[in-house]
């Protein structure tokens, strides 16, 4: 801090205060007196009940897929690794909503597999199971990314070792490598659950509106907008409260 | 790079230089004028059309939209959104203008539209009435929330049925395009919405649709900087050369 010319604080905390205001500003428009009966209404709770399953899952999914994703990025040298790294972080800067649509094209009914998958009697689009690969698809970046961080960061000292001493290459992943990120492993999981959980576009443009079946929270908010706005914003409010406890999660572990 | 920066500081420098004389040449004294109109999405292709005879007809005069839900439109004004007129699709978020007295004049009834049913290309799934929505096929309606769906509401209550629908989307463009994907087997939408799609869709009519009409009004918004623009932008709306262009469009008389 003593580095740091005394002037830098004026921009740092009108970039705070950017942040904070629209959050502060939201928090003062709750109508207090019916918070409790604005939340508990059969639709909000069907919605946040919806949200917590679909992101629970859709983390879980990244787990699933993104750590392995994150060891091979992490790890090969072999060619087409860096375009592989580009491809995988797409949904990252790719707008939600061309990501629903280009989810709608491989998976919808008459996508590139959901044809097939029509054939046989199973159809994904407006159905949960589309809430969840839609939040897949733009939460597993985040996963990859903090991951492949703490994996390059660890490097491959400890590995080796293992490996010398006549550990096999599974025995090293689970009792070496993995125990080394744990941390990042975890805040990684965090923060792609948290994407999910804020997922908007790619889910209405793909998987439908339909209470308890794929309208999630954030559908319910910009729902609730049109006919009663002080649900949606006593709603906005309980999904800010959950971004903070989920950014002190994850932060605390990254720290630690 | 300390050659790159200064190559780029030349530059700049350049545009701004530029920028600056073709500032000055424009006269002074003609301001131009921009008027802003607010409308319902619906009305998007007509509207942009009568927008386009409107400044023929008025030299320096810009009109330009705003076109998105009703409900959003009328809270943006209620938040000071600059609207110098505001067309709404339904008279409920009319009313929520009023209701604030920011309407400059009583708003006036210019247009309805009604809803039809939209089945992709072919009708897949063989619709031929309203009865035939609650089988089992992929039909995809507004939510209640939205007008559109507050219209369907209405004719599923005429007809004595109840649909199961696989999503309430949020607005009508929504339901139309899970229609022209073909994801959807059956959606209900205005007429002006099939007559949007062109041959992607094919409509089908129904006698319960005239039990929800929908009427849009239309007014001038109070504290406008170009009232008597506004409310010529209205007059040409509600005259013969308005009503003529939106019933091109598949909307029908006040």
């Amino acid at each position: 801090m003593r580095t740091l010319p005394r002037w830098i604080l004026l921009p740092a905390g009108l970039g705070a205060l950017f942040v904070v205001l629209p959050l502060v500003a939201m928090a003062a428009r709750v109508e207090w007196g019916e918070f409790g009966a604005l939340l508990t209404s059969e639709s909000s709770l069907s919605a946040l009940r919806l949200s917590l399953q679909t992101s629970l899952t859709s983390a879980a999914a990244c787990v699933l897929l993104g750590v392995p994703l994150a060891l091979v990025l992490a790890r090969s040298d072999a060619r087409g690794t860096g375009l592989l790294r580009a491809l995988v972080l797409i949904p990252l800067v790719l707008p939600p909503v061309v990501g629903g649509i280009a989810l709608l094209y491989a998976f919808g009914r008459q996508g590139l597999l959901g044809r097939h998958l029509e054939v046989l009697g199973l159809q994904i689009a407006f159905s949960t199971t589309a809430v969840v690969l839609a939040q897949t698809f733009v939460a597993l970046p985040f996963l990859v990314l903090s991951l492949e961080g703490a994996l390059r960061t660890a490097g491959t000292r400890y590995e080796q070792a293992a490996a010398s001493l006549g550990a096999r290459p599974s025995r090293v992943l689970t009792h070496v490598t993995l125990p080394l990120v744990l941390p990042a492993l975890l805040s990684g999981t965090v923060l792609s659950f948290a994407r999910a959980l804020g997922e908007f576009g790619a889910t209405i443009t793909f998987a439908g509106s339909l209470q308890g079946t794929t309208r999630t929270l954030p559908l319910e908010i910009y729902l609730q907008r049109e006919s009663d706005p002080e649900a949606a914003v006593a709603l906005s409010f309980v999904l800010m409260l959950v971004a903070i406890a989920v950014i002190l999660l994850a932060h605390r572990r990254r720290v630690a | 790079m300390r050659r790159l920066s200064r190559v780029t500081a030349a530059a700049a420098a350049g545009a701004m230089l530029l920028a600056g004389c073709g500032g000055g040449t424009e006269d002074p004294a003609d301001d131009p004028v921009t008027l802003q109109v607010f409308a319902a999405a619906s009305l998007q292709e007509p509207f942009e059309e009568l927008g386009e005879q409107f400044e023929a007809e008025h030299e320096d005069v810009t009109v330009e939209f705003s076109f998105a839900g009703s409900s959003t439109l009328v809270e943006q004004i209620l938040q000071g959104a600059p609207a110098d007129v505001f067309a709404s699709a339904d008279t409920k978020n009319m009313d929520k203008l009023t209701e604030a007295g920011l309407e400059a004049a009583d708003p006036v009834d210019f247009t309805t539209n009604t809803l039809m049913i939209a089945v992709p290309a072919g009708n897949p799934a063989g619709v031929t009435d309203l009865a035939s929505l609650t089988g089992a096929l992929n039909l995809v309606v507004c939510a209640p929330e939205v007008p559109c769906g507050a219209a369907t509401a209405t004719v599923e209550e005429a007809a004595g049925l109840e649909f199961a629908p696989v999503s309430e989307e949020q607005s009508v463009t929504d339901v139309l395009n899970k229609v022209t994907s073909g994801e959807a087997d059956a959606g209900l939408v205005y007429v002006t919405d099939v007559a949007k799609a062109g041959d992607e869709v094919e409509g089908i009519e129904f006698p319960e649709a005239q039990e929800a009409v929908n009427t849009y009004p239309i007014t001038t918004v109070d504290d406008s900087a170009e009232p008597e623009l506004g409310q010529e932008f209205v007059d040409l709306v509600t005259a013969e050369q308005g009503q003529e262009t939106l019933a091109g469009y598949g909307f029908g008389g006040a």
